[in-house]
């Protein structure tokens, strides 16, 4: 890695739910914001900057909403810019602050994504068709599904997996208080016995539509030093590839390999199923979670499936993953790949309460989006890189 | 801070609507061009930044498409703002200031012609207490205007700005609006919205625009005079329109402070979309009577939503780069009435 040392003092999230019909746009990207700022243990006037991230503007009906937000979010007078990289972009938002950190510009940066959709209709935002382009028409499951039947068929992977996941991941958002769903009831049969979606998604194995938002202070080497708890940025890392073309792989894009592998060797780590403590990867729809294990080298291709069939990626295995509950149990788009990196700050802090893993010291944030071609990364640990 | 350059600059013309062309059919060329001109290599770049808006086309991720201008494969370091292509600019200046990559490509494009513009862009309003009441865009200019003629000016300032940049704009074969035209012919134009004429107010356009950075060495080696980043800075004020002062820019200024804008500034690239503008943001700027203000025409004579704060940076780092400008300041705007505000000091000295 270079540049200027980063950590995280601050993380804020607010309660992911339906919809937060109590507050506005704007009061709901406050309320993490100011979670975020009190466990910084500073004030508007301690920020330099403001980064804000969302996906697309027609999930709301807003256009460039942080325009309008810039009031609340105490940003008169003084920088502001909006990152906009599809299902990526919490992720991508979280680097955007951090590169402003590590190429010594700022030195204390507030980042925010967010999303609201109980203001519109992602699944039509989703599908609008376009001139000379294949329409989806089925929001994101409809795209998804044939890459997870492609993947299904490459591994030989058993049909039950993805059901494996969706019990899992929602076990573990019972023990956050913040995630969307809470079943309790949930059991391998109520998966099963679910509707299907988009053949082989099930309706539990799909991820929810949220209202929510997460915040995050982030702040240079000397920062870092006077917090209690920092989460040390030890690798960033972003790849992108085109939607389509002959021969690309989008079951197991190049992009993900390439983005990990500039990861890893920024952060010293050869055996991530060994050096990482917890990841919290952006599984939206079940079959991901498989399928990102090989991908970010955790397991061989065509083995991913294993880590979920053998219960290591359970709460209690040798690599938990997503012990927030993941995309699976909250899902406010343009935030999902913060929360999943303020998820991983969260672990190596050792503040992740309930859903928390003993002793972690490393772990792992992961975001994709588009038509799976954008991706960005962080690893963070406790001790100082 | 790090040594950064711009060394390359291209635009696509700028047209009142691109019938047969696509935002990619719109780009591919300008990317090609703006990295052909800067002698690195496509594969070479080290970051690519781009700025697009979504509600231009009416469909979600714009700027998916506008990838496959760029050649994205193998895959590249990249993000996007949902922003004018200045900001893209400036965060590729920021990633430059990491020290490990030496290049970054930045593009940006907009198709207004999709729909129509003025009442699109009421959606970038406050969603609760403001968009509902459908203020289109000439019309918040025009409140804009007039708390500026109160504040002591006058409509024929207004004309003189749009009578010189048209007459600038004849100079640039990529401008869509030109002529020339005298003052007092102007001011016998029906207002559009009082107090603006259609000559205050900018074309609407289609287009793109690309720039290529590089840093230190680099950018010495591909570039005989690259127009080196002295200073970028931007800010934003309050969004609601009845906490500012719309006759001023208080924004550009501080922004300008930061950046280092000083009394050697020979040329300035002003992205003012509404005549008034010009001379708020002069004053903000504390530009001189001996400042070339937008010998482009500016976005007076060529506005594409999303590039013409890019396409600022370009002019002013193009004139530089050929020896026309020593020191050159170019700035990009975006939100209603010069909400926010990026300001960038270009030089072709070598480091003081």
């Amino acid at each position: 890695m270079s540049g200027e040392l980063c950590a995280v003092v601050g993380v804020g999230q607010t309660k992911y739910t339906s919809a937060r019909n109590d507050v506005s746009i704007a009061g709901l990207c406050r309320e993490a914001a100011l979670r975020a700022l009190d466990d910084a243990e500073m004030t508007w006037r301690d920020i330099d900057a403001v980064v804000i991230g969302k996906a697309p503007d027609m999930f709301e009906g807003v256009m460039m909403p942080e325009l309008y937000l810039a009031d609340a979010l105490g940003c008169a007078g003084k920088p502001m810019f909006r990152v906009h990289t599809a299902g990526s972009v919490g992720g991508s938002t979280a680097l955007a602050a951090a590169s402003l950190v590590q190429g010594n510009v700022h030195e204390r940066v507030l980042t925010v994504a967010f999303e609201k959709q109980s203001e519109s209709d992602a699944m039509w935002a989703l599908s609008r068709p376009l001139p000379f382009a294949p329409p989806t028409l089925a929001g994101a499951g409809g795209y998804f599904a044939p890459l997870i039947r492609a993947y299904i068929r490459r591994s030989g992977a058993p049909d039950h997996i993805g059901i494996l996941v969706g019990v899992k991941d929602r076990e573990n958002a019972l023990r956050n208080p913040l995630a969307h769903l809470h079943i309790t009831d949930i059991s391998f049969e109520k998966v099963a016995e679910s509707p299907m979606l988009w053949d082989p998604i099930r309706y539990l194995e799909t991820c929810p539509s949220s209202d929510g938002a997460c915040a995050m202070v982030l702040t240079n080497e000397a920062g870092g030093d006077r917090a209690a708890a920092p989460a040390w940025v030890h690798g960033t890392a972003m790849r992108s590839e085109p939607t389509m073309f002959a021969g690309r792989d989008a079951v197991n894009p190049r992009a993900g390999k390439d983005c990990v592998a500039d990861l890893y060797a920024q952060a010293g780590i050869s055996d991530p199923r060994r050096q990482i403590d917890a990841a919290e990867i952006y599984v939206p729809f079940s079959w991901y979670e498989p399928m990102w294990m090989e991908n970010l080298g955790f397991a061989p291709d065509g083995e991913g499936w294993k880590m979920t069939d053998d219960g290591s990626t359970s709460f209690t295995g040798d690599l938990p993953v997503n012990c927030s509950g993941g995309v699976l149990s909250s899902n406010p788009i343009g935030a999902s790949g913060m929360i999943r990196f303020a998820e991983a700050a969260l672990q190596v802090r050792g503040m992740a309460g309930e859903h928390q893993v003993d002793g972690a010291r490393t772990a792992l944030g992961h975001a994709y989006g588009g038509g799976s071609q954008f991706f960005s990364m962080w690893i963070v640990g406790r001790a100082k890189p | 801070m790090r040594e950064v350059a711009v060394v390359s600059f291209a635009q696509s013309a700028s047209v009142r609507a691109e019938d047969t062309r696509n935002e990619v059919e719109i780009l591919m060329p300008v990317v090609h061009e703006a990295i052909e001109r800067s002698g690195i290599g496509r594969k070479e770049i080290g970051f690519t930044m781009s700025g697009s808006c979504d509600y231009l086309a009416g469909a979600p991720f714009a700027f998916v498409s506008g990838l496959d201008a760029v050649g994205a494969w193998p895959p590249i370091r990249e993000s996007h703002v949902e922003m004018d292509g200045a900001w893209a600019m400036y965060e590729a200046w920021v990633r430059l200031q990491h020290g490990d990559i030496d290049s970054a490509l930045v593009y940006a494009f907009g198709k207004s012609s999709l729909g129509d513009l003025p009442d699109v862009l009421v959606l970038q309003l406050d969603p609760y207490y403001v968009a509902p009441l459908w203020p289109d865009a000439v019309s918040i200019a025009a409140l804009q205007a007039r708390a500026w003629l109160d504040a002591g000016h006058t409509e024929e300032e207004m004309a003189g700005v749009a009578a010189r940049s048209r007459k600038a704009a004849m100079a640039n074969p990529m401008a869509q609006v030109k002529g020339d035209h005298a003052v007092s012919d102007l001011m016998r134009e029906p207002y559009l919205v009082s107090p603006l004429r259609r000559h205050d107010c900018p074309p609407i356009s289609d287009g793109a625009a690309a720039v290529v950075l590089a840093a230190g060495d680099l950018a010495r080696r591909v570039c005989e005079r690259p127009a080196w980043i002295r200073g970028i800075d931007h800010r934003i004020e309050a969004h609601s329109l009845g906490v500012r002062d719309l006759a001023t820019s208080a924004s550009t200024r501080l922004a300008a402070e930061r950046a280092g804008v000083d009394g050697a500034i020979d040329v300035a690239e002003l992205h003012a979309p509404f005549s008034h503008q010009e001379p708020i943001l002069r004053e903000a700027l504390g530009l001189g009577d001996g400042v070339d203000v937008n010998p482009s025409g500016g976005a007076l004579s060529a506005n594409v939503m999303m590039a013409a704060g890019l396409t600022r940076v370009g002019e002013a780092a193009e004139r530089v780069i050929d020896g026309r400008a020593g020191r050159a300041v170019a700035h990009a705007t975006s939100g209603p009435c010069l909400q926010q505000n990026l300001v960038c000091v270009l030089d072709g000295g070598v480091a003081a």
